[in-house]
């Protein structure tokens, strides 16, 4: 664990993307669904994932589309980045979603369809549940 | 970040789900930049205010707050999509002008300033003695930073209005006196606003947080705004520092060959359809003196002029804006040429401007083509 941005305690299975995420431009504001085809997460929806990604790209405008997917019930639980980023961190600051970045030996660990808990307030925040 | 207990109180929600959204996004933001502690501000300037960058997610989210947020502080707020007072001048759609009316009034319901303008600090009186600020507009940081003596963040549109709300703001290094590791050597002789902004969009893209300038001379209003726009355009730097002694910092010259490229990737047409002057807005220090440069003069073709209400307000007590409109310029307040959803590619194919940063939306998000010229050849090539 090296940063927690934004603070919470859920469970789920990992949504893992090797790819940076622009969510202005490529993610679905009520469905959040992927549109852009270059992407390994093409035509998934990000809802109720623990979403582990690179980082956020693009522009800073993008924090709205994280609090409207949000708003519109189809958000990630919590998201786990390598690298913070200033739109992913307002982003999900507006939408109360936990926030933290992992080292990369952390990142590497987790792999799509894991199930996880994470508690930014454990001294331990990251659990296999399987 | 330590936080003090009422700070804490306030995230863990004990203040509302307001405060304890604001103070989310301030610490979200000050652990992302490395920032110890929050530390009061004294007045809040915000972007995020034209429907045509925030979109309708950015909509919905100020309408939805704004029932219960309200500003602590001092809050200044950017320009929107277009003067209110000659809209239907323009052809803008139904669903842009009520989105953006709706934005406009999202923010007044919080208790925000409606100044609708880029250059905070040239229609506000400016506090004295390095007071700590949070400004969202690029330009704007820069200004602050660089010539008010105001000590700010490169804000965000979210951090600003965090800022607002709670008059609170991540201590980032900006805040601190820490110098530049960088310095630009001014080679390029007899500069004009057209030069600096050049140097600032240079600046921008080789530096990192701050950069010393060496080799510059005295600078008029118009070329520090150049300088601070052009900055802002391309990179994530937010302050100059003006010494001379480079000693102790690595070294980098802009010459007429750093310049040219600049211009290149900047210039993509030979000449323009339409003119426009202010981005940054004008102020009226300008505006006074392209009243006087245009003495008999007219266009040959459309000019658009942005500039502050406020200024505008004052330049038509002067008899300036009676004289402009004579010259042909049409003067449009509450918005600004970056960003402006007034030019459409479907209508314009370039336009002429002496600003770096509104050349480089015009391309980038109108997609029309630019062609830079500096005031005086504006002037020159295209009155009579």
């Amino acid at each position: 664990m090296k940063k927690i941005l934004v603070k919470g305690k859920t469970q789920g299975k990992v949504l893992k993307s090797e790819n940076p995420i622009n969510f202005l431009g490529s993610v679905d504001k009520k469905t959040s669904i992927i549109s852009d085809q270059h992407h390994d997460l093409f035509q998934k929806s990000l809802k109720d994932s623990i979403l582990v990604f690179p980082s956020g790209v693009g522009s800073s405008v993008g924090a709205y589309t994280i609090y409207s997917i949000k708003s519109n019930n189809s958000a990630p639980l919590a998201m786990i980045c390598q690298k913070v980023d200033l739109t992913v961190a307002t982003g999900c600051a507006l939408a109360n979603i936990p926030l933290v970045t992992v080292t990369d030996e952390e990142f590497s660990s987790l792999e799509n369809g894991m199930k996880i808990m994470l508690d930014t307030e454990s001294s331990n925040p990251i659990t296999f549940l399987e | 970040m330590e936080l003090t207990r009422e700070e804490e109180s306030a995230l863990k929600g004990e203040q509302g789900e307001i405060m304890q959204m604001a103070y989310r996004i301030l610490v979200a933001t000050g652990e992302a930049t490395d920032a110890e502690k929050l530390i009061p501000i004294e007045w809040a300037h915000l972007s995020g205010v034209n429907y045509n960058t925030i979109g309708d997610a950015g909509e919905e989210f100020l309408s939805s707050i704004s029932k219960d947020a309200r500003v602590k502080v001092k809050t200044s707020l950017n320009p929107m999509g277009f003067d209110i007072d000659n809209v239907s001048n323009y052809n803008l759609d139904d669903n842009f002008i009520s989105k953006q009316l709706s934005i406009k009034q999202s923010y007044e319901n919080m208790g925000v300033i409606p100044s609708f303008s880029c250059i905070p600090y040239e229609i506000f009186d400016i506090p004295t003695g390095g007071t700590q600020v949070s400004f969202a507009e690029s330009n704007a940081a820069i200004h602050a930073n660089s010539f008010d003596n105001l000590k700010t963040n490169k804000e965000s549109a979210f951090s600003a209005l965090a800022s607002a709300l709670t008059g609170k703001s991540p201590y980032s290094s900006l805040r601190k006196e820490e110098s530049s590791k960088l310095t630009i050597r001014m080679k390029v002789e007899n500069p004009n606003e057209l030069t600096y902004g050049m140097l600032g969009f240079f600046a921008g893209k080789v530096g990192n947080e701050s950069v010393n300038i060496s080799g510059i001379g005295q600078m008029d209003r118009r070329s520090c705004k150049s300088l601070c726009g052009g900055m802002g355009t391309s990179g994530t730097c937010a302050k100059f520092n003006f010494d001379e002694d480079d000693s102790e910092s690595e070294v980098i010259d802009f010459d007429e060959k750093e310049m040219k490229e600049v211009y290149d990737q900047l210039n993509t047409a030979e000449k323009g359809d339409l003119i426009t002057l202010g981005s940054p807005q004008l102020g009226l220090e300008e505006i006074s003196d392209l009243t006087t440069k245009l003495k008999g003069r007219s266009f040959k073709k459309r000019c658009m002029i942005f500039c502050p209400r406020a200024v505008k307000e004052q330049a038509t007590k002067l008899g300036h804006t009676n004289e402009l409109e004579r010259a042909g310029c049409e003067i449009l307040s509450d918005c600004c040429t970056c960003l402006t959803p007034l030019i459409k590619k479907d209508e314009v194919d370039a336009v002429t401007t002496n600003s770096i940063k509104g050349a480089y939306y015009l391309k980038n998000s109108n997609g029309v083509d630019v062609n830079l010229k500096s005031l005086s050849e504006i002037i020159e090539d295209e009155t009579k």
